[in-house]
């Protein structure tokens, strides 16, 4: 199979509509201890990237600075920077890069990441997009280092991704407005988590489509 | 829920655009719909004075952009950060070539867009320094100072900060003397009802009928204790109580004192609590040379009041009793 990059621009479409799909049920889990906006700041966000995409849809490279930088630009709040800086950087990531093999998945979320650990000041286990984001990629990178197949390794990071969401129940937040709450923050997802689960089973699904 | 509005995904842009129209004689649109500007910004040579922070605080933020006051205000969703190219754009347009000073308050979005604006900016050549107000006691204990909340103390910090770049003052002096005025802040809110998006349509936390929560946050964050709604006068012995010795004030201080109503207190009942507070520091002798009384930073409708104290010493004094004129403080 080859997936070039250049034409892997769908990946966000995807995002746009899996993000866009689940707006209702993403503010109602940020209304148990956010403010309820989650779900309608991000599809505003991503439907901000629709219209920025045009048609046909450019290159993933391209398609993710445009994601990254209408998010930084449209939504503010804690989302806009962290998932802009997210996005940017897997943009970044990219460079020189012909082929969304294994290889280049991998160096993506993982700069991805260090971007958002860069900007946000949280750590695993603060209830925080890091829950599902940290285990996600570190399922990926192991599961690669192990020689498994890129199908396989795309797998491992979605249920590691679903996996880290769900724990978020169990915390208290750490960070963030909900992190005033303390312990009435226990017993409930972390809507970052939620979305951040989404965007990471997309992506596996849209990549694993299109290997044989 | 019974409230104005056209369309509740939009009220911000509908409330800014109103905002300019009604006071086009001091402040004026710019490119970035979310940044307003004094009308006189920049100003070559001075530093700029910005701020910024989430909706449904007015007159907070954008009230407080005028002369001898901020110079540029980013604009945020209801209670959200404004983005990282708000701030950016709010720093451009007031930057007269001496630095930007911006000053706002102590949140996770907040804190992450103007770190990032301040590196698209630093690619310009602009120089931005920053302070961030934790003037709110019930929002972490005294040794996590760097945890706790901006509240309605920001507003002196603004006033402070915005005279001293008005009397010429250097970044750093600037910088300076906004940090002196936020270390020598403290402030407690008390919330009576809850509030409302009406995005949401419901509210996001309550608040029982006949029960106060002292300590709570500007956006619902829980306060320290939830009780039987008090007599004024025991309100007042409970918000100086938190506040002075948070500090510590003491005898003999000078200080600023600002009572502000949350949204929903009818301004009559914020002058009851104040007779009490005036009562008291008066007892304690502690000396308010400067007081503000109204709706200085709301959460949209809720019920309840901040009371903020400041120590004074000679600068701060001067600076605060500088003319200022904005839509939200005027001296």
């Amino acid at each position: 199979m080859t997936l070039p990059v250049n034409a892997a621009g769908f990946l966000v479409t995807d995002l746009v509509k899996a993000i866009v799909a689940q707006r209702d049920h993403l503010s109602e889990i940020d209304g148990a201890i956010g403010d309820g906006d989650h779900g309608v700041n991000m599809a505003k966000g991503f439907n901000l990237c629709a219209q920025a995409l045009g048609s046909p849809t450019p290159g993933l490279k391209e398609s993710f600075g445009i994601l990254g930088n209408t998010l930084m630009a449209g939504i503010g709040g804690s989302m806009g920077p962290l998932y802009g800086t997210f996005f940017n950087e897997m943009a970044d990531s990219l460079d020189g890069a012909t082929e969304l093999d294994a290889t280049a998945f991998g160096r993506m979320i993982r700069a991805g990441l260090d971007g958002v650990l860069d900007i946000g000041g949280a750590k695993p286990g603060d209830k925080t997009l890091l829950d599902t984001l940290v285990p996600a990629v570190e399922a990926f990178e192991a599961a690669t280092s192990a020689g498994k197949p890129y199908r396989t390794a795309l797998n491992d990071m979605t249920e590691a991704a679903r996996k880290g969401r769900d724990s978020t129940v169990a915390m208290i937040a750490k960070v963030g407005r909900a992190s005033r709450l303390g312990e009435r923050s226990r017993g409930v997802l972390d809507a970052g988590s939620a979305s951040c689960c989404i965007i990471l089973e997309t992506m596996a699904a849209s990549v694993a489509s299109k290997l044989n | 829920m019974n409230r104005i509005f056209n369309d509740p995904d939009r009220m911000v842009e509908d409330a800014v655009s109103g905002y300019v129209k009604a006071h086009r004689d001091l402040v004026s649109a710019t490119a970035n719909p979310r940044v307003i500007k004094v009308n006189s910004a920049p100003k070559a040579g001075k530093v700029g004075v910005v701020t910024g922070g989430g909706s449904g605080h007015e007159p907070a933020f954008l009230g407080y952009v005028g002369e001898g006051m901020v110079d540029a205000v980013a604009i945020g969703e209801i209670f959200s950060s404004p983005t990282a190219q708000a701030f950016h754009d709010a720093f451009k347009a007031c930057d007269g070539g001496a630095g930007i000073a911006c000053l706002y308050g102590n949140y996770a979005g907040d804190n992450m867009n103007v770190k990032m604006a301040i590196k698209m900016a630093a690619k310009e050549g602009i120089t931005v320094k920053t302070v961030v107000a934790n003037d709110d006691v019930a929002s972490a204990p005294k040794d996590e100072l760097a945890k706790r909340r901006g509240v309605a103390g920001e507003i002196l910090m603004w006033k402070v900060g915005a005279a001293r770049a008005a009397e010429g003052g250097s970044l750093d002096e600037v910088i300076a003397a906004a940090q002196k005025a936020i270390d020598n802040t403290r402030s407690i809110g008390i919330g009576l009802s809850p509030c409302t998006l009406v995005a949401v349509g419901h509210p996001n936390f309550q608040i029982k009928d006949g029960e106060m929560e002292v300590g709570i946050g500007h956006h619902g964050e829980p306060g320290v204790s939830v009780m039987k709604t008090k007599p004024a006068a025991e309100m007042a012995d409970m918000m100086v109580d938190y506040v002075l010795p948070d500090l510590p004030f003491a005898a003999g201080d000078k200080v600023a004192v600002l009572l502000s109503g949350l949204g929903a207190t009818p301004v009559m009942e914020l002058y009851i609590l104040y007779d009490r507070i005036a009562d008291l520091l008066g007892q304690k002798k502690i000396e308010i040379k400067h007081n503000f009384v109204g709706n200085y930073f709301t959460s949209l409708e809720m019920m309840g009041a901040t009371l903020t104290v400041m120590r004074l010493d000679d600068e701060l004094d001067r600076l605060l009793a500088r003319p200022a004129r904005s839509i939200g403080l005027v001296k």
